[in-house]
């Protein structure tokens, strides 16, 4: 039957792969390993069996501080009203170039 | 956002659903939707997982050294796939141990289709085939289920399935083509993967529990029936091609409803195999215990490394 062996579980890696060189790195998944040397050997063999990378970080996943879902509306909303913030809202008379 | 109440947060949740959006993991959901998705998530990692015992048991024994090494590679894949799920579901508040507990334990469900025996080489084939090939027009579906772990692991295993069909379809082509032994072989192993892989959908939608609150909820998208309808309808010009016949003497393409009409399925079976009384589910279980115990050394060793390690650096 099965023993409970490990019940404090290793701790958990947030994956993130950088496809090219000179490419941001992009969330590619989590693991378990008992260090971050292990969780890059893991997220190797897991993540990028098909050449899906040139370069891996891991990430304790405790470590991330995340914005909260419910305050999506009022955290973003400082960007919502300010449309000079785009080159749209400038008007370019015609005929003048590399505006 | 304590203030709202259950009504609005529900209804803000299926809003959310129903514009496309995706659930992540943080965000509120209802109780049933974590636990259904929890349910959901976890029997297509051990599915993944177990899946891996049939094939396994022909990678010391397959006839050349190009398949062995597809086979490797394809079942190494499955194992990636367990954990991307295992992964999806641990999001939702479960651990990984939990989740191999209720496997272990027989608590959770795995497809019943890994519950048949692979005799043969043309086995290896069928599975590829027709298994992948099932697995894949459900997790094409769930590509863009609303739970966004869920939905992201689904691309990922998508996009490493292909080849798993393709290295099927062509081994049962090579035997399809060599002496008629071989292609006796092919056509014994397509009777008898061909009913388990309809089984594989699920039964039919006037008989399914779930399927309801997981279409709503934007998990389930298509219906049992209509993803089987679609396997059949891929499947059947492919086995014309290898010019072996699918063991239903009521399958035949209607010209009106452009879709093939096929046989009943028995479902006494299929609930008999779910039971736990199909050829394997013994020795599926057994068998996935012994190498979770097995490992255990492996778990070990890595612990006493970083132990080790640690104190060193302290
Ligand atoms: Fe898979
Ligand atoms: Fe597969």
């Amino acid at each position: 039957m099965i023993t409970k062996e490990n019940d404090n579980q290793w701790p958990l890696w947030e994956v993130f792969i950088q496809s090219k060189s000179g490419q941001p790195f992009k969330h590619a998944g989590s693991l378990h390993a008992p260090d971050g040397e292990m969780a890059l050997l893991n997220a190797r063999d897991v993540y990028t069996r098909r050449n899906e990378g040139t370069s891996i970080w891991v990430v304790p996943a405790k470590c991330i501080t995340a914005s909260t879902p419910e305050e999506v509306g009022a955290f973003f909303d400082p960007a919502f009203d300010k449309v000079y913030r785009h080159p749209t809202f400038y008007d370019v008379p015609e005929g003048v170039k590399y505006l | 956002m304590s203030t709202l109440s259950a009504g609005e947060l529900e209804k803000r949740f299926q809003e959310k659903i129903d514009a496309n959006l995706y659930i992540e993991p943080k965000d509120w959901m209802i109780d049933k939707y974590r636990h259904n998705l929890i349910r959901q998530i976890s029997q297509h990692a051990h599915s993944e997982v177990v899946g891996m015992l049939p094939e396994g048991n022909w990678i010391t024994r397959a006839p050349n050294l190009r398949r062995k090494a597809a086979l490797l590679a394809k079942v190494q894949d499955e194992a990636g796939h367990g954990l991307y799920l295992y992964s999806a579901a641990e999001t939702l508040g479960i651990s990984r141990e939990e989740l191999l507990e209720q496997l272990h334990t027989g608590k959770a469900k795995y497809s019943n289709i890994f519950n048949y025996p692979t005799v043969t080489w043309a086995d290896i084939g069928a599975i590829g085939w027709l298994v992948d090939g099932a697995a894949i027009i459900n997790q094409v579906m769930l590509q863009r289920a609303s739970y966004g772990p869920y939905a992201r692991a689904m691309v990922r295993i998508c996009r490493e399935e292909s080849f798993h069909q393709r290295q099927g379809f062509e081994i049962m082509l090579t035997l399809c083509r060599g002496t008629a032994e071989q292609k006796e072989m092919a056509q014994d192993s397509l009777n008898r993967w061909w009913w388990p892989s309809l089984m594989m959908f699920g039964p039919n939608d006037k008989d399914s529990p779930h399927s309801a609150e997981m279409a709503k909820w934007r998990v389930k998208r298509e219906s049992n029936d209509e993803l089987r309808q679609r396997f059949i309808d891929r499947v059947a010009p492919q086995a014309d091609f290898l010019g072996i016949k699918i063991p239903d003497n009521h399958l035949k393409w209607d010209e009106t409803k452009q879709h093939y009409h096929f046989g009943e399925i028995n479902w006494d079976e299929f609930y008999n195999v779910v039971k736990g009384n199909g050829p394997c589910n013994r020795e599926r279980l057994n068998a996935r215990i012994k190498a979770h115990e097995e490992g255990k050394w492996v778990r070990d060793a890595a612990a006493a490394f970083i132990n080790k390690r640690k104190s060193k650096a302290a």
